[in-house]
């Protein structure tokens, strides 16, 4: 009796969790997906074969494993929300989702997870949806290496990308995403990694954050959206090694930054933009060892910022390197490199005698009055600029660098 | 006519300043493009002088010389010419040499060191701001006798254009941002007219915010680039007029 009961303890786990493998095509027992996934046990893997599978309101609501093989598209007729995750631990892998339903009260998903945990979706391209992958109330979910494509035109007729709403422990890696609302939308996203994505020609911004903290986002590429990135109402956002790139317009900003705290933006890439980095409202965040080459204005810091630590960065041919709209400064510039100092160096040590004022008087003139931008590099704003130089009357006193690098930093 | 062209062109294309300003042109052009290692950078630094000097060096040039040749325009009048003819081929002369001078000191270096788009247009503008320059001159010349106080006009006018109407416009409208408004301005000033010209070709990302969309929208489309040439040529054609029917009705 021992013995069989031995044996059992050994068999049965491995008897009743022995997952299969469900086909599913033209030519196999299940021509549907959601006939497969009824048949479907917990863990089991279900291959879909080619072809363009209608399936409606497909749910999974068991946790299986469910791949496409050479890209099965499946088809939400511009009417329905095309893959539903209710379950844990499922696995969406290598489909080719597109023409979700489009609605202005619900927020239909290509792909849309609920409540769960450790959904993976993987390898998948979604294009003409309105919102790409959406997660509610996801948790330790992996979205990874997708391609998400739609075609909106106005804010309002398109979703974003991919959607994070109270979710956490996220990991958004490797996609690729253009033409939606915004491209990575993170709301009360807490623990989180969005890593190497690329986010393009989105009609507002690239990455969209609220109320998200201590998460973090590295090597990911930022371009040509329609007003950058926005990172707003959070603490502890970690902006390492990104590139935020030809964000162009009066209301486009590489950056966004708006009532953040304690966090950190190294080594980040901030070219041809109109403003590269905006602060509004910002503490205690250290930004060190960027690079801001070619915007109108490297950054812009609102007088409402406080503890603020920019050092070590390069600026580098920007129009005007720092702008403000006070005279109320709290924020250090030591340290920095930049490209307009014209002091020297006597005693060879690589750092300049005499402080830099990144605030020019003319940038101060066109903050208050943009039509001013006509005169912009004309002789009289030169020499307002070097008259003011000399004497700082309205540009702010505390506003200075003091001990600037004289040659530029090797990032 | 061609005959007086031909006379003023040769005379002060002989001429020691004109030799020298074209000297100067070229040397400074010259030295900016090869000392600077980015070449956006020396455009940058010619920008300036193009926009100064050139209309300096026009304004006064013109204004002198019709001074100078207040005799020989008196022989001229007194033969069987017509008065129209000898100012008209009086301006030619001056601005096709100035212009002349201006291509060979930095037209031709800019054409060669600096991108197709932004040489072009940087040439152009300059070669329109002599021609504009010396039209202004020849109505500051024919305003008054007195050679001082005609050069003093022609002085000020200078100054007007270069600096005290950016004073107004930095100043004046403080209040009231008003951007549609501030392309007739722009119109009104041809200095202003052609940095924003030239400055629109170059650094785009500073000029994007509102002001700089409105004039992007604006100036860097086809038509309003049109526009905007045929408000210099205007600038041009108005001074001109304005002068000729001065010089019309002048008792010499």
């Amino acid at each position: 009796m021992k013995t069989l009961l031995y044996i059992l303890s050994f068999t049965l786990p491995a008897l009743c969790c022995s997952a299969k493998t469900i086909r599913v095509g033209k030519q196999q027992p299940f021509t549907t997906i959601r006939e497969a996934i009824a048949a479907a046990e917990k863990g089991d893997t279900i291959l879909v074969e080619n072809g363009t599978y209608r399936e409606r309101n497909l749910v999974i609501n068991k946790p299986v494993f469910l791949k496409g093989i050479g890209l099965p598209v499946l088809d939400g007729e511009k009417k329905y929300e095309i893959v539903a995750i209710k379950a844990d631990n499922v696995t969406v892998e290598g489909f080719r989702i597109v023409h979700s339903g489009n609605s202005s009260l619900e927020d239909i998903a290509g792909i849309k997870i609920y409540n769960r945990h450790n959904v993976i979706i993987r390898n998948n391209t979604l294009e003409d949806n309105f919102f790409g992958i959406y997660s509610l109330y996801g948790i330790n979910c992996i979205i990874e290496n997708n391609s998400i494509t739609s075609f909106g035109t106005a804010e309002l007729q398109s979703g974003n990308g991919i959607h994070c709403w109270k979710s956490d422990s996220m990991r958004i890696i490797g996609n690729s995403i253009s033409g939606h609302r915004d491209g990575i939308y993170f709301e009360f996203v807490t623990n989180s990694v969005i890593w190497r994505n690329e986010s393009y020609n989105n009609i507002r911004y690239g990455l969209h954050f609220m109320f998200s903290h201590n998460d973090a986002y590295a090597c990911n590429i930022f371009r040509e959206n329609g007003a950058g990135v926005a990172v707003m109402f959070s603490h502890g956002v970690k902006m390492f090694h990104n590139f935020f790139e030809k964000n162009w317009g009066d209301a486009a900003y590489g950056l966004l930054l708006k009532e953040i705290s304690d966090s950190r933006i190294d080594g980040n890439y901030f070219t041809g933009n109109t403003s590269g980095i905006y602060m509004e409202g910002t503490s205690r965040i250290q930004v060190e060892k960027n690079e801001f080459s070619t915007n109108g204005w490297a950054m812009k810091i609102q007088a409402s910022c406080l503890d603020n630590v920019i050092t070590g960065n390069n600026f580098l041919a920007n129009t005007f390197d720092v702008g403000t709209n006070g005279s109320l400064v709290l924020n250090t510039f030591d340290h920095n490199y930049w490209d307009k100092y014209e002091g020297y160096d006597l005693d060879k040590n690589n750092t300049g005698d005499i402080p830099y004022r990144p605030v020019s008087l003319y940038s101060m003139i066109v903050e208050k009055n943009p039509a001013a931008m006509m005169l912009f590099r004309s002789f009289m704003t030169s020499l307002l600029d070097k008259s003011e130089k000399v004497i700082p009357t309205l540009t702010p006193e505390n506003l200075k660098d003091n001990y600037p690098i004289m040659k530029r930093l090797h990032l | 006519m061609t005959r007086i062209i031909k006379y003023v062109f040769t005379d002060i294309l002989r001429n020691k300043i004109v030799l020298g300003y074209t000297a100067f042109l070229l040397l400074i052009s010259l030295s900016v493009f090869t000392l600077e290692d980015n070449t956006s950078k020396g455009i940058l630094s010619l920008l300036n002088i193009i926009l100064i000097i050139v209309p300096l060096v026009s304004i006064i040039f013109s204004t002198t010389y019709i001074y100078n040749s207040a005799e020989f325009i008196e022989l001229l009048v007194s033969q069987p010419l017509k008065r129209k003819h000898i100012w008209s081929s009086l301006f030619t002369g001056l601005a096709g040499s100035l212009s002349c001078s201006f291509f060979i000191g930095a037209g031709l270096p800019i054409l060669f060191f600096a991108p197709a788009a932004i040489g072009l247009i940087m040439t152009a503008m300059g070669l329109l701001l002599s021609i504009i320059f010396v039209a202004i001159a020849m109505l500051a010349a024919v305003m008054t006798r007195d050679k001082a106080k005609g050069i003093g006009i022609s002085i000020f006018l200078w100054l007007y254009f270069s600096l005290l109407f950016d004073v107004f416009i930095l100043f004046q409208f403080q209040d009231y941002p008003l951007e549609k408004f501030m392309i007739i301005a722009s119109a009104c000033n041809p200095i202003d007219l052609s940095r924003i010209l030239i400055l629109l070709k170059m650094d785009i990302s500073a000029l994007m915010g509102f002001t700089g969309a409105v004039f992007r929208d604006f100036f860097g489309t086809q038509p309003g680039l049109a526009i905007a040439f045929l408000v210099l040529g205007l600038w041009v054609m108005v001074t001109f007029w304005l002068s000729l029917r001065k010089f019309n009705r002048k008792d010499l």
